[in-house]
């Protein structure tokens, strides 16, 4: 009898500590989105939009899942050094320049990727600052 | 004037003063409802010659002086263009990163709005002299989306554009090599009557100032009407 209660004494701890593992590593997401939406207001919006629409074909729009997704250990290097070589999404061909914010720190760079790749109908989870150094010893 | 008429009240507290107090207040209320655009910009009384011989004095209003400007078609277009029209100035550049995205995807919602008529344009100076030539601008048109005649992109010289531009819009634009893009300007959305006074200016990269704008040219259009 005391044996069981032990265990199940135990098993509970165990599934606590998992789970609060998990809400650690959600609100540190939290986080990276909330500072990720300011950035993006402050340095992104203006191009693409409030709601990632884009506008026109001058900027491309960050509502399409699919490029985010294949494109995105290039994202980094995007933001960071601009672009020049123009994107097709969704079919549709976008030739702008897009500049760059070699301001931003690798933090600011990792919040504002978790902000865009789950906003806007995506939803591609976490993505930390030292995955953004990595990423950036790898731009063209 | 309502000191008075309360005063009244509290003398003779009857149902006569007060119904005077309220028509009186409804006259004011009256009197605002019936809406006018301000007119900006430099004035000067004039003393004009009616036709009967009598002289009056007249208030001459600030208004936009002719131009000559080549449009996104390479063709040139002056001021005859924009004649018994009411439009929209502004002035920003292709290259501009900062406001001037916020400020033509502003724009361009008024512009939607306007589409069918005609007596509604859209004048866009680009301030960057050495790049944004007819070819540039007409590719930023098509890529905006609103590639037509009712909306021109136009190109000039530094000296007419700028002058054009602090003078005339009262719109601060700059060259400066600090500045992010290399300019420094101002995002006013500036509207004009047919008569070619200004009548407004919005920041064009605030919504709810753009919302303002199109609520001016109601005003404006109903104004222009009569």
């Amino acid at each position: 009898m005391r044996k069981t209660l032990l265990f199940v004494v135990f098993f509970i701890t165990v599934c606590c500590m998992i789970y609060s593992c998990q809400n650690a590593g959600e609100i540190e997401q939290a986080k990276y989105m909330t500072g990720g939406k300011d950035l993006y207001t402050a340095n992104c919006q203006n191009c693409h939009g409030a709601n990632g629409e884009g506008l026109g074909e001058l900027a491309p729009p960050l509502t399409d899942t699919t490029f985010l997704k294949e494109n995105k250990v290039k994202l980094a290097c995007i933001i960071k050094n601009g672009s020049s070589e123009g994107v097709v999404i969704n079919g549709k061909s976008y030739q702008g320049k897009m500049p760059a914010f070699s301001k931003l720190h690798d933090i600011d760079v990792a919040q504002l990727v978790v902000y865009i790749t789950n906003s806007f109908s995506n939803k591609q989870g976490m993505y930390t600052y030292e995955q953004v150094a990595k990423d950036l010893e790898n731009c063209k | 004037m309502f000191v008075s008429n309360s005063i009244i009240m509290i003398k003779f507290k009857n149902i006569s003063s007060i119904t005077a107090l309220a028509f009186l207040v409804i006259s004011f209320t009256a009197c605002t409802n019936e809406k006018k655009l301000p007119i900006y910009g430099q004035r000067e009384a004039k003393i004009v010659k009616g036709a009967d011989g009598t002289e009056r004095v007249d208030t001459v209003y600030q208004t936009i002086p002719a131009f000559r400007f080549l449009n996104q078609d390479s063709t040139y277009i002056t001021q005859y263009m924009f004649k018994g029209k009411i439009y929209v100035a502004d002035f920003f550049f292709t290259s501009c990163t900062t406001i001037c995205p916020t400020m033509h995807r502003n724009l361009k919602t008024v512009y939607e709005q306007y589409k069918g008529n005609p007596d509604i344009l859209f004048l866009s100076h680009t301030i960057d002299f050495k790049y944004d030539k007819p070819s540039v601008l007409k590719k930023y048109a098509q890529k905006l989306g609103v590639d037509g005649p009712k909306w021109q992109f136009v190109y000039g010289s530094k000296d007419e554009v700028y002058n054009l531009a602090e003078k005339s819009y009262l719109t601060v634009v700059k060259e400066d090599s600090t500045a992010t893009d290399g300019y420094i300007h101002q995002g006013w959305l500036v509207l004009i009557d047919k008569e070619k006074r200004m009548r407004g200016a919005y920041d064009g990269t605030k919504t709810e100032e753009v919302e303002k704008l199109k609520k001016d040219i109601v005003t404006l259009l109903a104004e222009e009407k009569k």
